[in-house]
């Protein structure tokens, strides 16, 4: 669905050139959903703007479903749906009016526009605003209508940059509500957040980009396990015998002692815990307390990069 | 065809606020009502007489409110750039150049229902409605309209980085254009170089035209010079804008 190969885009700011996206190579099936995942100024917008003909690529090619964004742009517009990270309407226009214009857009007839802006007013629970001018809503108001804009025309891929961004708890989880419905019936879904939470739980595939460049690419399972791995903490009587039965535990990384406390990193701690305390038990060591702590994407990034995704988004 | 369609649909879009409120089209108006109040009272006492002033200062007010009117078009194209309506948009199959005329158009149609608007209230007041030649005069506004509202929409694409720019070349250019078109005094009596650039601009051609139509001159060489040169200012102004509009992205 998605296809890029050496994607660039740089900019010039006063006489310096950003590397905004250096050389992105994506295959995204038919179907999948992907959480694009880096902190501010890692390049997922500049990204997200050249796979949807908004941004010509410096160098590189993109194709979405077969067409190139730069030969072909109208034939991908027809194929995608797009929310991008600021305010899909206009200020001065109503929320229905928007709706309807949206469908009209898409080819849709009047009549068609009216029964799909309808619909979508009531999914996204904006009926009530539906009179009001946009610029009037408040921002989870608001974005909620980027999200209803963008899936007028259910469309076969859609593109959200940071679609949760402003959204209370309760209108975040709607909102993948109804990203996982659309996953369902099919649509393939490329997302950009900062929330490391839902990329976890909710997306099958996370990119990870930093500098312009992607850094992970997989299940979020699998980078976790293959990158940060599971933290064992286990506190017993004799923290240097533990320390060393630790590092013999196959797989087994950074064995810290701290105090009576031994840390460890290994891929799949539920499995290695038991494996652990019978040696110690074997080593007449006394264990105190023993603890799995699962890791976070966060912790991917940290091992990554050697910065924290937290720390630097905020 | 399909562009027709595509414009109709940008076309409804920008129009619906105004239709939802159109008071706002008769603050629009204020200027223009203004100007035309005080310096239309204050000539026809010092000169003319009875109210033949009318007849010279309506067809000027009518392009000074299409100059100053049309702005918006440009104006609020840059407000859907910096919010991300405009992205929205442009990511749609609809065509950019749809995206252009759709707005112009709109613009042009606000100045349409100004102008006929700004007739009816000097009609009380002394001035002489030709019927046809104040028709004839409205469309060939219109064009202008459609004209001046593509050019300060390319004006916003070119600007969108440091918005500033835009009402400040807008403004500058606005004063000559106004000045050397006629609309507010007679060039006749200015030094030569006045003149020549005076010739040279595609206004001043359609201000003799609007004064001649609405004078009741149908058929003279004024209205003719004047449709060419509107047509040719729009046709120019909507081929730079489309080619601006597709440069935002
Ligand atoms: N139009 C532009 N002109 C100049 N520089 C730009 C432009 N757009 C983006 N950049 C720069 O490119 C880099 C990547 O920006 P981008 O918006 O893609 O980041 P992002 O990953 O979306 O960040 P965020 O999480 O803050 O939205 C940044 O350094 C940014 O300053
Ligand atoms: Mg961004």
């Amino acid at each position: 669905m998605i296809s890029t190969r050496g994607l660039t885009r740089h900019f010039k700011v006063k006489r310096r050139i950003v590397e905004a996206v250096r050389g992105l190579d994506l295959e995204v099936a038919e179907g999948e959903l992907v959480a694009f995942l880096g902190p501010n100024g890692a390049g997922k917008s500049t990204s997200l703007r050249m796979l949807t003909t908004l941004l010509a690529p410096t160098s590189g090619e993109a194709r979405i479903a077969g067409h190139d964004v730069r030969a072909d742009p109208a034939a991908v517009r027809r194929r995608i749906g797009y929310v991008g990270q600021g305010n899909g309407a206009g200020p001065y226009f109503r929320v229905r009016d928007e709706l309807v214009t949206q469908g009209r857009c898409y080819g849709f007839d009047a009549a068609e526009s009216r029964r799909r802006a309808d619909e979508l007013l009531d999914t996204m629970e904006l009926a009530d605003l539906a009179d009001r001018p946009a610029g009037t809503l408040s921002g989870g108001q608001r974005r909620r209508l980027d999200i209803a804009l963008g899936m007028v025309h259910r469309p076969e891929l859609l593109f959200l940059d940071e679609p949760s961004s402003g959204l209370d708890p309760q209108n975040r989880a709607n909102l993948w509500e109804h990203i996982l419905r659309l996953r369902a019936s099919g649509t393939t879904v490329f997302l950009t957040t900062h929330y490391l939470e839902e990329a976890d739980a909710r997306a099958e595939r996370v990119v990870v980009i930093d500098h312009g460049r992607i850094i992970a690419d997989d299940t979020a399972r699998r980078l976790k396990a293959d990158l940060a791995g599971d933290h064992l903490t286990v506190t017993t009587d004799d923290p240097v015998r533990t320390a060393r039965i630790a590092d013999r535990v196959p797989l087994a990384r950074e064995v810290v002692v701290d105090g009576n406390e031994v840390r460890l990193r290994v891929p799949d701690g539920s499995a290695v815990l038991p494996v652990l305390l019978r040696a110690l038990d074997a080593a007449t060591v006394d264990v105190w307390t023993a603890e799995v702590r699962r890791p976070t994407l966060d912790d991917v990034f940290l091992a990554l990069t050697g910065r924290s995704l937290r720390e630097v988004a905020a | 065809m399909r562009l027709v369609a595509e414009t109709g649909i940008v076309f409804t879009r920008e129009v619906r606020p105004t239709l939802r409120n159109p008071v706002g089209l008769v603050f629009g108006m204020a200027q223009p009502v203004v100007f035309l109040v005080v310096f239309g009272s204050l000539l026809s006492g010092l000169t003319w007489g009875d109210g033949a002033s009318w007849q010279w200062f309506v067809p000027g007010t009518l392009i000074m409110m299409g100059l100053s009117g049309t702005v918006s078009a440009g104006y609020l194209l840059l407000a859907e750039m910096s919010g991300g309506s405009l992205d929205r948009m442009l990511v749609t199959p609809v065509s950019r150049a749809a995206m252009l005329v759709g707005r112009t158009l709109k613009e042009s149609v606000l100045l349409l229902a100004q102008s006929t608007l700004i007739i009816v209230v000097v009609l009380p007041f002394g001035f002489r409605l030709h019927l046809v030649g104040a028709l004839v005069a409205m469309l060939l506004l219109s064009v202008v309209g459609v004209g001046l509202g593509a050019f300060s929409c390319a004006l916003a694409v070119v600007a969108r980085k440091q918005e500033p720019m835009f009402y400040v070349v807008q403004q500058t250019l606005m004063f000559p254009l106004l000045m050397l078109s006629g609309v507010l005094l007679p060039i006749d009596t200015a030094p030569s170089w006045m003149r020549l650039l005076s010739r040279l601009n595609p206004l001043t051609y359609v201000v003799e035209a609007e004064r001649a139509l609405f004078a009741g001159d149908v058929a003279g060489s004024a209205v003719l010079g004047g449709l060419v040169s509107a047509v040719a200012f729009a046709v120019v102004g909507v081929l730079v804008g489309a080619r601006a509009m597709r440069r935002v992205a």
